[in-house]
C-alpha cells in the first residue's frame, strides 16, 4: 500500500486535482448483460461495477417466500483480484455487512407488495475497487433496478462524504479512505430521504451536519447522471408512449 | 428487524405500541429518552485478561478479553490490532440458531468495533511488540446470555468496560511485567428507534421487532461523533438524523457516570 501523503489538500486541490466538493468522474452504462433482467456497468474514478438484477421470481426456499410481498436479496462481492492483496473468494464479514446495509437502501423504494411470493435479487461485482465501492454498486444496482423494470418509488443515489486535512469533502478516493479522518457512505432518493447511512472515523456534531448537506449535493448531481442514463437508453421509447422527459 | 414470523402476534404487538406511542407512553412506563436499568460488573471472568458482565434491562451478556503476541496486518506494521467478535448463542433466545453467524451478529460486532476503533480510545501504537512482526492482538469476544432487545448499546458498554480492566498479560509469554492496557477515551454506542413518528432510546425486545428504522450512534466523552449505521429500511430525513445525534450524546454522557463508579 502507498504511503501517507502529508497533505491532502494543496491550494484547494485534492491530490487528484479535484476541489472539496467535486466527484470523481462517473461512467454509466445501461443494460451491458443480456442474460439479467437488468444491469447496469458503472464506473466512478478508478472503481469499476457491475450490477445485475434477477426477478421478480421464485423464490426457493419456500419457507422463505413472503406472502405480502417480494423478498429483495442482495449479495455484493469483490473480485479476488479487485485490490491490491488478493482477496480469498467468498463472502467476507465486511461484505455480509455490506450487501444487508444495501438491501436495506433499497427496500423501501421496491415495490414488493405487487410481487408476493418472489425474490428480487441484485447482484453486484466490484471489479476494480478504489474507495466508495458500495456507493458505486448502490448507484449502479439502482439503475438495475430500473433496468429490469421494477416499480420503484424513485432512484436510490449515493455518495461518501469524509473529512481529511480537518476539512469535509465529497466522494473520497483510495488514499483520503486509507488514511483520512473520517468516511460516511450516504444514500438517498431524489427527495433526500436517507435509506443508508453509516460512519466511520471521528468527526463533530457540526461536521456531521455539513457532511450530510455535502453528501445531498454530491447525491443529487448522481441522480442527475442516473436519470440521464435512463432518458438515453429509453427516452425515445417513452416519448413514443406519449411521455415527457419530466 | 425481525419479519415474518409469528405475522398475527406481531401486528396486534404492533398495534398496542403503536397506540400507546400515540399517547406518548412505553409498555414498560418509560419515557422515550429513557434508558432500562443498567449495571456493569467487571473482572467477572478470572480466566480472561479483561472482562465485565451487563445488564441492560432483560438483557444481559458477558464480556471477555483475551489479549495475545501476533502478527500485525501488513498495512499497520507497527500497530496492535482490536478484535471483535459476537456470538449470538441459541442459549439466548428462541431465534438464535446454532451455526456460523448471521449478518445481524456479524453486523452488531462490526458496529461496536468502529465504535471502539474509530474512537481511538485505545492507543494501538502502544500495543507493538517488534514493529512488522509481533504485536498485541486483543480478541473481545462478546457472549450474549439473554435477548431482551438492543444488545449494541449493551455489547459497547461492555466492552469498554472490560477494556478499562483489561491487563497485557506481558509476564505470561515472557514479555517484560504485566501492564494496564492504555484506554484513552469511553466511546458509546447508543441505539435509537423510529416509530409511529417517535424517537425511542434502548428500545426493549417487542420494540426493537416493531422499529421500522433504527439509528445507532457510537460518540465520545467531548461528543464527536466515532461511528453510525443506519439499519432497517425505512428512510430518515436529515432533521431526523441530527436529532438523533443529540439524544445519543446525551444518553452517552449520562451511561459514562456509570463508568466513574466502576
Amino acid at each position: 500500500m502507498s504511503e501517507k501523503p502529508e497533505h491532502f489538500i494543496i491550494d484547494g486541490k485534492r491530490l487528484d486535482g479535484r476541489s472539496r466538493d467535486e466527484l470523481r468522474p462517473i461512467k454509466i452504462e445501461l443494460s451491458p448483460l443480456d442474460r439479467a433482467d437488468g444491469s447496469c456497468y458503472l464506473e466512478w474514478g478508478r472503481n469499476k461495477v457491475m450490477a445485475a438484477v434477477y426477478g421478480p421470481r421464485e423464490l426457493h426456499p419456500r419457507h422463505r417466500q413472503n406472502m405480502t410481498g417480494a423478498v429483495v436479496q442482495c449479495r455484493y462481492n469483490m473480485a479476488s483480484f479487485s485490490v491490491d492483496e488478493r482477496i480469498r473468494p467468498g463472502p467476507s464479514r465486511r461484505s455480509v455487512e455490506i450487501s444487508k446495509v444495501i438491501r436495506q437502501a433499497f427496500e423501501h423504494v421496491v415495490f414488493t407488495k405487487f410481487f408476493p411470493k418472489t425474490a428480487i435479487d441484485i447482484y453486484i461485482e466490484v471489479l476494480r475497487a478504489d474507495a466508495g465501492t458500495r456507493t458505486a454498486g448502490i448507484n449502479a444496482a439502482s439503475l438495475a433496478l430500473a433496468d429490469a423494470g421494477i416499480p420503484m418509488r424513485g432512484l436510490v443515489s449515493a455518495c461518501a462524504v469524509g473529512k481529511v486535512d480537518g476539512e469535509i469533502v465529497l466522494d473520497l478516493m483510495k488514499e483520503e479512505d486509507n488514511f483520512g479522518e473520517a468516511d460516511v457512505p450516504i444514500a438517498m432518493t431524489a427527495d433526500n430521504r436517507i435509506t443508508l447511512l453509516q460512519m466511520d472515523g471521528r468527526m463533530t456534531t457540526e461536521e456531521f451536519y455539513t457532511a450530510l448537506e455535502l453528501a445531498k449535493t454530491g447525491c443529487t448531481t448522481v441522480y442527475e447522471l442516473q436519470r440521464q442514463a435512463l432518458i438515453e437508453k429509453y427516452g425515445d421509447e417513452y416519448r413514443a408512449e406519449g411521455g415527457s422527459d419530466e | 428487524m425481525s419479519s415474518g414470523d409469528n405475522t398475527v402476534m406481531a401486528e396486534v404487538q404492533r398495534d398496542h405500541l403503536f397506540n400507546l406511542v400515540l399517547k406518548g407512553e412505553r409498555a414498560d412506563g418509560r419515557a422515550f429518552d429513557e434508558f432500562r436499568e443498567i449495571t456493569i460488573e467487571t473482572r467477572a471472568i478470572d480466566t480472561a485478561d479483561g472482562s465485565a458482565m451487563v445488564t441492560l434491562g432483560d438483557t444481559r451478556l458477558l464480556v471477555g478479553i483475551k489479549v495475545q503476541p501476533g502478527e500485525p496486518f501488513p498495512d499497520t506494521p507497527d500497530k496492535g490490532v482490536i478484535i471483535v467478535n459476537i456470538e449470538l448463542i441459541p442459549l439466548a433466545s428462541p431465534d438464535y440458531e446454532a451455526g456460523p453467524p448471521r449478518e445481524g451478529a456479524i453486523e452488531i460486532a462490526r458496529v461496536v468495533d468502529r465504535g471502539i476503533r474509530e474512537s481511538e480510545s485505545i492507543d494501538l501504537t502502544k500495543l507493538c511488540i517488534t514493529e512488522g512482526e509481533k504485536v498485541w492482538i486483543i480478541f473481545v469476544d462478546i457472549h450474549v446470555l439473554n435477548n431482551g432487545g438492543n444488545i449494541i448499546d449493551a455489547a459497547s458498554m461492555g466492552a469498554i468496560a472490560a477494556l478499562l480492566t483489561t491487563t497485557i498479560p506481558a509476564a505470561r509469554h515472557d514479555l517484560g511485567e504485566d501492564t494496564p492496557l492504555p484506554v484513552r477515551d469511553i466511546p458509546l454506542a447508543v441505539t435509537t428507534i423510529e416509530f409511529g413518528g417517535e424517537m425511542m432510546l434502548d428500545p426493549s425486545l417487542d420494540e426493537e421487532k416493531i422499529a421500522s428504522t433504527s439509528l445507532i450512534v457510537a460518540t465520545n466523552t467531548d461528543g464527536s461523533i466515532s461511528g453510525m449505521q443506519k439499519t432497517g429500511a425505512e428512510p430518515l430525513t436529515i432533521d431526523q438524523v441530527m436529532r438523533v445525534v443529540g439524544m445519543a450524546q446525551t444518553a452517552a454522557s449520562e451511561i459514562r457516570k456509570k463508568f466513574m463508579e466502576v
